[in-house]
């Protein structure tokens, strides 16, 4: 249809305006119609499944709110909800921490900048699953463990990292804080270098101190970046699978489902049960949260 | 001239259709694995070479994936004529619709019966076949000679009692309390879970499931009783524990594991080792005497679109990779055991040092009937993981199991 009101007859009747529009739209029709059949068509038709109980093979059932109901009362499900919010929870808060004061002072340093900031950054373009069983072997016991076997030479003890229920999932967020630090950085930085150095000049003829400039001046400004940075690592951290899944195969999220995520129970539910139905569920559970909590954090770091 | 294009059309036609009567093409699917992939092209060779009208093309998949091709395939309407599929699929797979019984005329259930290791029943649903294998797969445990000379012990244990003894002896602690070298290795991820559940379980007098597999019966004394067993290694004997070196097969292949218990499958990465010598004996027997050992298989079926020329020209392959003569070409190119015993049960494959103790153990062997492998086997992990980590009262913990594999059977159910 777009391609007929540019022909020579009805050009004149359009105004610039208009014809520049419809050639805009047209060149985005291909991706929208793109993603229209690959990302938003799943995703709705997801909502429908997930009252269904199909497992690839039958014809999808209907069976109401089933799904959501053996779901709630799964103990494993809860189990799972815990560990996907311990990641978010701490995470989060951690790696931007993290990130800032490493962005705040690579900022002030001009000596081997561009080497150091490689290095934050090299984390984040290696691939995940690689990184996961670089890590996992660190986390060995000895004698094959890095880790352990520096603490058994010292004499010390052995830390069980991935073995125990409760230091398995700390270990594999340190890893997944540590992947995704490097991008965190380069954009806090990005946002330092874009506040103007008048407000800094003033406030040190003003004889402002260091820690006041940060407070007043650097945090307020950088505001907008904070924002971004929350709701993208918050949907990370939400999302981690490739960490936990590749550090873990012996027992997927295990030991005794102590560091699984959402995502990877979606994933066994779809892929090793092929419960489709009851996976469309828990992935519907995701999507509620991850919009709450991306809503939510928009709305407590608006702009007043 | 138009006479002429008419007489050249209906000639092309009937030639067309002609070369297609002469040659069928059929699709052979399986999942990827080297010397797999391998001994089927060798295969495809000889059955075209016999059956000049049929083509078969083999493809192939990751494993993570093959299922789910499988499944997606034959929803859309092209699955595979023939194809390869783990025993413990057959109820999903039959179920959905995936499969068609094999021809009764060509597979009689009788001669199936006569003429392959009685494991073969598992692909029996109703009167109908829904498969037949190549090869078998059982337990044995594998040993470390180097190891076992340096302890000054003679040969493998033969019973279960001495395998504590041996593997205690073997374990070997640095000063700081860490194991170097394990005795056994403790891992219900790897085998274990098929050996506590198929051996241990029978050894200390009980069953693990009800003869139909649909209930599950190890939560009783016998059943415990096994669990303290298997537990006892880690937290009374000390003979090992599960996470050293990552896997039980790396600490094996690294020199660092004195005995592990393995699969025939695992014949081929375990011959790659050179830093030592390995042998291979029958799992322990109880104190009675009584053994017992778990065996599976891929099976090769028929999926359920063919029809026509297609679907005999798929039971002829089928035949011919379930025959004798292929069976043998499996052993020699993939290592796994045939599975009619009149070519696994050789003069030359019973003096085998690696192949006999194998093969004794398919002679008592179970096979257990899974509704999702994975599922069970997290279970049986779970089970141990929560007597090591969290100190729970082996009781406790194998009510918890048997509660949570009742369930994930009847879910299937």
């Amino acid at each position: 249809m777009a391609m007929d009101t540019t022909s020579p007859q009805s050009a004149p009747r359009l105004s610039m305006r208009t014809r520049r529009a419809i050639w805009v739209w047209a060149f985005l029709a291909l991706p929208v119609l793109f993603y229209s059949v690959i990302r938003f068509y799943p995703t709705i038709d997801a909502f429908r499944l997930s009252f269904t109980d199909w497992n690839l093979m039958s014809k999808p059932a209907y069976i109401g709110l089933q799904n959501y109901r053996d779901m709630f009362a799964s103990a494993e499900f809860w189990k799972v909800f815990r560990n996907t919010f311990a990641y978010l929870i701490i995470g989060t808060p951690i790696s931007l921490l993290l990130s800032f004061l490493i962005a705040y002072f690579l900022d002030r340093i001009r000596f081997g900048h561009t080497f150091l900031r490689a290095l934050y950054f090299l984390p984040f373009i290696t691939t995940a699953s690689a990184m996961g069983w670089v890590w996992r072997w660190f986390y060995q016991p000895a004698p094959t463990g890095v880790i352990n076997s520096v603490l058994g030479s010292v004499g010390m003890g052995q830390l069980d990292f991935l073995r125990s229920t409760t230091w398995a999932l700390p270990s594999i967020m340190v890893t997944a804080i540590w992947a995704g630090l490097g991008f965190q950085i380069i954009i806090f930085m990005a946002g330092l270098r874009s506040i103007p150095q008048t407000y800094y000049e003033a406030a040190k003829i003003d004889g402002v101190g260091d820690f006041a400039i940060l407070r007043k001046i650097t945090l307020p400004l950088l505001k907008p970046t904070t924002v971004f940075l929350v709701v993208f690592s918050s949907i990370g951290f939400l999302r981690i699978f490739d960490q936990v899944y590749n550090m873990t195969t012996n027992d997927p999220g295990g030991p005794l489902g102590t560091t699984k995520p959402l995502v990877l129970m979606i994933y066994q539910t779809a892929f090793n049960s092929y419960q489709m139905g009851a996976a469309a569920a828990q992935t519907v559970v995701l999507f509620t949260i991850l919009l709450f909590i991306s809503l939510l954090q928009l709305w407590i770091l608006r702009t007043r | 001239m138009k006479r002429f294009t008419k007489t050249a059309l209906l000639a092309g036609t009937i030639m067309a259709s002609a070369t297609a009567a002469s040659a069928v093409d059929i699709e052979y699917w399986q999942y990827i694995y080297d010397t797999r992939v391998e001994a089927v092209d060798q295969l495809i060779a000889k059955f075209e070479e016999a059956n000049p009208d049929i083509n078969v093309k083999q493809v192939t998949f990751p494993y993570a994936d093959y299922q789910t091709r499988v499944v997606a395939a034959n929803m859309a309407g092209n699955g595979p004529d023939v194809l390869q599929m783990f025993y413990g699929w057959t109820d999903s797979f039959v179920n959905g619709g995936v499969l068609q019984p094999l021809p009764k005329d060509m597979f009689p259930a009788e001669q199936i019966e006569a003429d392959f290791f009685p494991i073969v029943t598992a692909m029996k649903r109703g009167d109908d076949y829904y498969g037949l294998p190549t090869a078998v797969r059982s337990l044995a445990l594998f040993y470390n000679k180097a190891l076992f000379a340096e302890a000054g012990i003679e040969g493998p244990p033969e019973t279960l009692d001495q395998l504590v003894d041996y593997a205690s002896q073997m374990a070997v602690k640095d000063s700081g309390g860490n194991y170097t070298t394990v005795g056994l290795t403790v891992e219900m991820g790897g085998q274990d879970h098929q050996w506590w559940r198929e051996v241990l379980v029978r050894q200390f007098g009980g069953a693990p499931y009800s003869d139909d597999y649909s209930t599950v019966t190890y939560n009783d004394a016998a059943g415990v009783a096994a669990t303290q067993w298997y537990t006892d290694l880690t937290t009374k004997h000390e003979v090992g524990y599960t996470g050293f070196m990552d896997e039980g097969q790396a600490a094996f292949r690294a020199g660092r594991a004195a005995m592990t218990i393995d699969g025939t499958f695992r014949l081929g990465s375990f011959r790659d080792i050179t830093d030592f010598e390995w042998a291979v004996a029958e799992l322990p027997a109880n104190a009675d005497g009584l053994r017992s050992n778990y065996a599976s298989y891929f099976a090769n079926g028929i999926g359920a679109k063919s029809e026509g020329e297609e679907l005999e020209a798929a039971a002829k392959f089928l035949a011919y990779l379930s025959s004798p003569e292929a069976m043998q070409l499996w052993l020699e190119v993939v290592g796994e055991l045939p599975a009619r015993p009149e070519v696994a049960l050789t003069e030359a494959n019973l003096a085998d040092p690696i192949y006999a103790p194998f093969l004794k153990g398919l002679e008592y062997a179970h096979t257990t009937t899974f509704v999702e492998e994975q599922a069970q086997r997290q279970v049986a992990m779970d089970m141990a993981n929560r007597v090591f980590l969290q100190g729970q009262s082996v009781e406790e913990s194998v009510a918890e199991a048997a509660a949570a594999e009742q369930a994930i059977i009847d879910r299937a159910r």
